[in-house]
């Protein structure tokens, strides 16, 4: 690492140090494109935060791409439904690496008010790895691009060698089983809170 | 306007001898073998005009029986509900679908056929609407249980 006392001094005289990861990294954290999908009414609060007087594009995430190819984040923005669990998954296999989850809202968190329901899913990290859970019901914009500042602190830690060499890859997709979705939970991704 | 709930009852059972009707709180109950002739009547009589089903849904009184509720509007005369309920036994519940008399009660019957297993004799595609092919048992029964989604295997 350059000094930073010489780094400023150089600075003096318009020389400009930077490392590869420091500029990669800039460019990475500030061009997070989400992927275009909500499931409830956490989606309304998301397309407010996407909207001018919120205007997410202040932190270089407003295009929303309506192909999981060409986007870099999933926010889970609502109700995971059983029957939507497995479309879900299939889209985050399909995004490009490296690609960020954000769990946005109680119901993608745990189920939130229908955590005891017959239908909905008790959280999708159940199926695939989440990088931020935002609480609320539903999260203010503000809490979002909250969410959304917290995952750029994430992207600035982690070196772009990293960030490549690490292939999230496809994790499993659920079927529809007699009660519910077989398997529960992908082992690998979660598990289960101990009874104490 | 609509007759008052005295004066619609008198005038259903003129038009229709034989067949019982009972009020019970503001809707009529009506017996499950005679669901076809109320409703064709209420539909087809000009004076009433019920030619829309704003909603068809079931309540689960557990242990014995399971309750279709009809609220039939009239968008012609714009006056309405009026509320039609069947008692039905819970271990077999059937009745006669009214989607040959309103097409729109074709989704919501599907709906009540999926979650309280209520079966409607003469519906021309009756299968799940909400949950998959494959999923077992009505879900808005009181007595289902939910799967316990913590449990790792499948009991």
């Amino acid at each position: 690492m350059v000094d930073e006392g010489l780094k400023s001094e150089l600075q003096t005289e318009g020389i400009y140090l930077t490392t590869w990861d420091q500029l990669v990294n800039w460019g990475r954290r500030n061009s997070i494109w989400p992927l275009q999908f909500g499931l409830a009414c956490c989606a309304i609060e998301m397309i407010a935060t996407a909207a001018s007087r919120y205007d997410i594009a202040r932190f270089g995430s407003e295009i929303f791409r309506a192909s999981p190819r060409q986007a870099d984040l999933m926010i889970v923005a609502g109700t995971v439904t059983k029957k939507m669990a497995p479309q879900v998954v299939r889209l985050y296999n399909q995004m490009a690496e490296p690609k960020y989850v954000i769990s946005m809202g109680a119901c993608a968190t745990s189920g939130g008010p229908f955590h005891t329901g017959y239908n909905v899913l008790k959280g999708i990290d159940r199926y695939i790895p989440v990088d931020v859970y935002i609480p609320g019901c539903p999260p203010t914009p503000q809490a979002l691009l909250e969410g959304l500042m917290q995952l750029q602190q994430r992207i600035k830690g982690q070196s772009f060698g990293q960030a490549m060499d690490k292939k999230q890859g496809e994790y499993p997709i659920p079927e529809f089983g007699t009660a519910g979705l077989e398997p529960r939970y992908t082992p690998g991704v979660f598990q289960p809170p101990t009874a104490s | 306007m609509l007759p008052t709930l005295e004066e619609l009852k008198a005038a259903l059972q003129e038009l229709l001898p034989g067949v019982s009707l009972t009020m019970e709180g503001g809707s009529f109950l009506v017996e499950a073998k005679d669901v076809t002739a109320v409703c064709r009547c209420l539909k087809e009589t000009e004076r009433f005009g019920m030619d829309y089903v704003a909603n068809l849904t079931a309540v689960d009184y557990p242990p014995e029986r399971i309750e279709v509720v009809y609220h039939l509007c009239s968008m012609h005369h714009k006056h309405g509900p009026i509320a039609l309920k069947v008692k039905l036994p819970r271990a077999t519940p059937v009745v006669a679908s009214v989607t040959p008399i309103w097409r729109g009660a074709e989704f919501q019957e599907r709906e009540v056929y999926d979650l309280f297993g209520v079966t409607f004799e003469g519906h021309p595609d009756l299968r799940r609407i909400l949950m998959w092919e494959g999923f077992e048992g009505h879900p808005m029964r009181k007595d289902y249980v939910v799967e316990d989604q913590d449990a790792p295997h499948h009991s």
